[in-house]
């Protein structure tokens, strides 16, 4: 019941695709910062990390990260390797390769942009814009 | 770049499903783990701590779903597993698939042949370069293309509107090449033929207008390339080569392209002669008549820009005047164009009416089909409705499962329209080589071509579609709450379901089909039985052409007398007729404007009737078995040095004379002011067709008007086909050198019944076709209807139903849906069968026998179709049911 009636309340599914996809892009952008900085992790690490910094966007669904990993390693943006997790099992770690790097430099520089522009547009009051 | 690369890394993926899959899951076990571990840290319990990792990570299976999107291509992965899927249900039920596929390879194979004739008949234009803007030249007020050979000339030389104008003719010859000596049918075709149409010869040259001087001067022959094969073995070295024809020698110019035969679609002519020699080919020189119009078709390609209409205002002002020039012959000249590919309107009107109502009904054909599945699947649907509700509830979409209903409808659908093309295409092929005329190069050519294969796939896929789609609706409304809890809902009985009326909608159309094709049978067995003013059984006909053997003037006659008097001595032969132009079966009728005896001026406006004119021998009434109703018939002494007479029938009488009665003895005038006193008055009968209506026809004298094309019918007492041999062998005896054709005179009329002959058997198929599409049909509904009420049906024996009520209760649904299909379907049948009667002679829908016929037939199919699904309801043992359900 509780299923169905979730099922009946979806909003449509453009709106849902698009939401994905901006989740998706954020998600993608920590995933290498957060690689970056710490070099080599496992999903459960980088899942933390970004849990740590950005508070709740990973509380509830941290599992939605395994499809951004997917997605970002078959871009050659990272790559992955087994290797031995702190409970000393096998565990995937992922790393960032040199195309990686190269498209957080260019990312991180289009986002401050972007973020600078919406910065300055908040901040201007109605005698700028006039 | 990027996301190419990104593609073949996901085809990879798909193909590498498992391992990656196998990943995945450990990473999620290390992840919750190594969480849970967390947890256990902070303090919590370790059940708690499990519980809150999990609930961390969030829904496993959503997410899942989401990489494998992410991983492959989960569109063309999803289809294979449908298609999978449906292969799966498909064999589990081999029954409905074997039915389905059989339906759908009917429906669509049916349309494949009918679009595949409509293609080659109709829309595939004519072998020759800018099709397009070639148009033949047909009269005004008739849908008829004859010209004489002078006012083609006019035609050609003073129009401005098209490129050329060429003309032709078709002729039989006898051809001797020093080998052998045979019968062939030609094209005699003005000198600028080639030319006109643009064409580049395979071998040799063409012959060309300048080769034209006159009568009898460009003995030469272009080989068609079929000919060249057959006759020539493709030897190149016949250019050049003198043939003798009809006696005289003949030129082998060259050889013409492969594909090109003429320009009428379904005649195949040998070769192609100038029609400047038609004395030599037809043993007359009617070049000079501006009153016998002998050329079949005028045709041309019509300048760059000139419109249609344009052109046929130039054509008619020409028209207008050969009117005033030569008022005695030219009466009433106005023309119009048409597609020359099948003798313009004449025969392209019928065909193309024909050919249009045929794929109506082949389309009806496939509709019935889809209707027939549409059923099947709505009920397989039905069935269903728990896995599709559990599905659901699972959280499957709908979109996803209506997806997979269609996959497996359209993958139905594909291996149907693949069965039913390679039946239509095993049958075109037959089709293509099939000459039904044994004397008569006729055959057409409708081997299926890429818009055949085209159109035949997409309506397959729409058939898919369209059957698919069905179900779609029972689908969408399924409550999975309800079906979970409550069992699968059976509830037969009370509403009309979508089911019912595609079923009622099948049956109606196949009733259609039934009483269509009714009609048509029935009008064909009468065409068959009516009155044709001779009597075709019990006869041999032979026809020959004294030309071929080069007998001139009197030495016509005197041979025709011969003939005559040898076959007289065969043993069996009770008379021999003879007679110029053999009703039903030749062609090329002459016809003769008719003037009253009072009548001064000749001009064709004052004739009382235009009538065909028939010479022949004093025996033939006799010989043919035609009533004499009154006067005498001929003897050899009406020749040309005693007065003129003719014997004349009802209908030429009547519009003569105003009254059969008072004819005998009166006098009539023909155009060249002869005067012909009426000696006798015959019955009625067809002579050029057999739908035309009652034409006035003059009988005369052999002698008075004699004429070397030859038909001799021969009567006997005896079988005629045991006559054949002794009837060649006396004749041979007369001239051994003259071609003949001899057959029994009523499979001669073969020709003449060929078209309502080929329309009651196509019409036929169809109705096959429809009776058998509505037993699948009934016996899908019956079938799954005490299928479903089993439990139902069990209690009701066990309570002691009776076996009629059992039945009732079973199939009287598919019975009462059988019952008002066929009413609507009868009256249907009844109002579409006027547009048959234009096709098939004689066909009337107000027919006792047609009506009760469809009514029985349709009883019949539902008896039948109820049958296995009635023994089933009956032979059901309540106490097993009950404890099984």
């Amino acid at each position: 019941m509780l299923l169905l009636e979730t099922q009946r309340t979806l909003p449509g599914t453009i709106d849902m695709k698009q939401k994905t996809d901006v989740l998706q892009g954020t998600l993608a952008l920590m995933v290498l910062k957060t690689l970056d900085v710490l070099g080599p992790l496992h999903g459960y690490g980088i899942a933390r990390r970004i849990e740590q910094i950005s508070g709740d966007l990973l509380a509830v669904n941290q599992g939605t990260l395994y499809p951004v990993l997917l997605k970002l390693e078959q871009e050659g943006a990272i790559a992955s390797d087994w290797g031995a997790s702190e409970n000393n099992r096998r565990a995937r770690f992922y790393r960032l390769t040199k195309d990686g790097r190269k498209q957080l430099q260019v990312e991180t520089k289009d986002w401050e942009q972007t973020a600078a522009i919406i910065g300055r547009f908040f901040e201007a009051k109605a005698e700028d814009l006039s | 770049m990027k996301s190419l690369k990104r593609f073949f890394t996901r085809l990879f993926n798909s193909a590498a499903q498992r391992a990656q899959e196998e990943r995945l899951r450990e990473e999620i076990a290390e992840h919750i783990a190594l969480q849970t571990a967390e947890n256990l840290r902070a303090g919590l319990s370790p059940v708690e701590a499990r519980r809150q990792a999990m609930l961390k990570f969030g829904g496993v299976e959503s997410m899942k779903q989401d990489y494998r999107a992410e991983r492959g291509l989960l569109f063309i992965e999803n289809l294979l597993q449908d298609v999978r899927f449906a292969l799966r249900r498909l064999r589990n039920s081999p029954g409905f698939t074997a039915v389905a596929i059989l339906t759908l390879a009917l429906g669509i194979g049916a349309n494949a042949v009918v679009f595949s004739v409509l293609n080659a008949l109709i829309l595939r234009p004519l072998n020759v370069p800018d099709a397009e803007s070639l148009y033949g030249i047909q009269h005004g007020n008739e849908a008829s293309s004859y010209q004489s050979y002078p006012d083609y000339v006019d035609l050609r030389d003073r129009n401005r509107t098209f490129e050329d104008l060429a003309a032709y003719d078709a002729a039989q010859v006898g051809l001797d090449t020093g080998e052998n000596s045979s019968r062939a049918w030609i094209i005699l075709a003005s000198g600028n033929y080639f030319d006109a149409l643009k064409l580049q010869p395979h071998l040799g040259r063409f012959f060309h207008a300048s080769d034209e001087h006159g009568s009898n001067s460009a003995p030469y022959i272009v080989l068609t390339h079929a000919y060249w094969h057959t006759r020539f073995q493709d030897d190149p070295g016949v250019v050049g080569r003198v043939v003798q024809l009809n006696k005289h020698p003949f030129t082998i110019l060259g050889v013409a392209p492969p594909d090109f035969h003429g320009t009428l679609l379904f005649f195949n002519p040998a070769f192609f002669v100038p029609i400047v020699n038609q004395e030599q080919v037809e043993g007359v020189n009617d070049l000079n008549e501006r009153g016998k119009r002998f050329v079949f078709m005028t045709l041309g390609h019509l300048k760059p820009g000139v419109t249609r209409a344009q052109a046929i205002a130039d054509l008619n002002s020409i028209g207008s005047y050969l009117e005033k020039t030569y008022p005695k012959d030219d009466a009433q000249r106005t023309f119009t164009l048409a597609r020359p590919s099948l003798y313009g309107d004449y025969l392209g009107q019928p065909v193309r009416a024909f050919m249009t109502a045929l794929m109506l009904l082949a389309g009806l054909i496939l509709l019935a089909a889809c209707a027939n599945l549409g059923g099947l699947f709505a009920a397989r649907a039905a069935d269903r409705s728990r896995e599709i509700a559990l599905r659901l509830a699972l959280g499957a979409g709908r979109l996803r499962i209506l997806r997979q209903l269609f996959t497996e409808a359209v993958l139905l659908s594909l291996m149907g329209g693949a069965v039913g093309l390679w039946g239509s295409v095993v049958l075109l092929h037959g089709l293509s080589v099939w000459q039904p005329f044994s004397k008569w190069p006729i055959h057409l050519s409708v081997n299926p071509d890429a818009n055949v294969y085209a159109v035949a796939l997409l309506l397959t896929l729409a058939s898919g579609f369209l059957f698919g789609a069905v179900p779609v609706r029972q689908v969408l409304r399924t409550d999975p709450y309800e079906i979970v809890k409550s069992g699968s809902t059976a509830r037969i009985g009370a509403r009309i379901t979508i089911r019912d009326l595609a079923l009622a909608a099948q049956i109606a159309i196949c009733a259609v089909l039934v009483t269509s094709s009714m009609v048509a049978v029935r009008g064909l067995i009468r065409s068959l039985h009516s009155n044709f003013g001779f009597e075709p059984h019990n006869a041999l006909l032979i026809d020959t052409d004294l030309t071929m053997s080069d007998y001139r003037g009197d030495a016509v006659p005197t041979m025709q007398k011969r003939m005559i008097d040898s076959l007289e001595r065969v043993p069996g032969v009770e008379s021999v007729g003879l007679i110029d132009t053999a009703p039903l079966v030749a062609g090329g009728y002459i016809g003769s404007l008719v003037f009253t005896d009072e009548a001064a001026d000749l001009r064709p406006s004052n004739s009382v009737a235009e009538a065909y004119v028939l010479s022949i021998s004093p025996e033939y009434f006799h010989a043919a078995g035609t009533a004499l109703l009154s006067g005498r018939t001929f003897t050899w002494h009406d020749d040309k040095d005693s007065p003129r007479v003719a014997v004349v029938n009802q209908e030429f009488a009547r519009k003569t004379f105003g009254s059969p009665t008072n004819a005998l003895g009166k006098y009539f005038k023909k155009k060249d002011g002869t005067r012909i006193q009426v000696v006798g008055l015959v019955e009625d009968g067809k002579y050029q067709s057999l739908t035309e209506d009652p034409q006035p026809a003059m009988f005369l004298p052999i002698l008075q008007s004699p004429s070397s094309q030859t038909y001799l019918a021969v009567r006997s007492s005896r079988e005629p086909g045991e006559l054949l041999a002794a009837v060649r062998t006396s004749l041979r005896a007369v001239d051994a050198g003259l071609p003949l054709y001899i057959e029994p005179w009523n499979e001669e009329l073969a020709t003449a019944l060929f078209g309502s002959r080929m329309a009651a058997t196509s019409l036929g198929i169809m109705g096959a076709m429809g009776a058998m599409l509505s037993i699948t049909g009934i016996f899908g509904l019956a079938a799954y209807s005490v299928s479903k009420r089993k439990r139902d049906l069990g209690i009701r024996m066990a309570l002691g139903a009776q076996p009629r009520e059992v039945l009732q209760a079973a199939l009287g649904r598919a019975f009462k849906l059988l019952a008002f299909g066929s009413a609507a379907g009868l009256l249907l049948g009844i109002l579409a069968s006027r547009v048959l009667a234009f096709v098939v002679y004689q066909a009337t829908p107000r027919d006792p026998l047609v009506l009760t016929g469809v009514v029985l037939i349709m009883a019949l199919l539902g008896l039948l179709a109820t049958w296995i699904p009635a023994r089933r309801a009956l032979s059901l043992d309540p106490l097993i049911l009950l404890r099984e359900e």
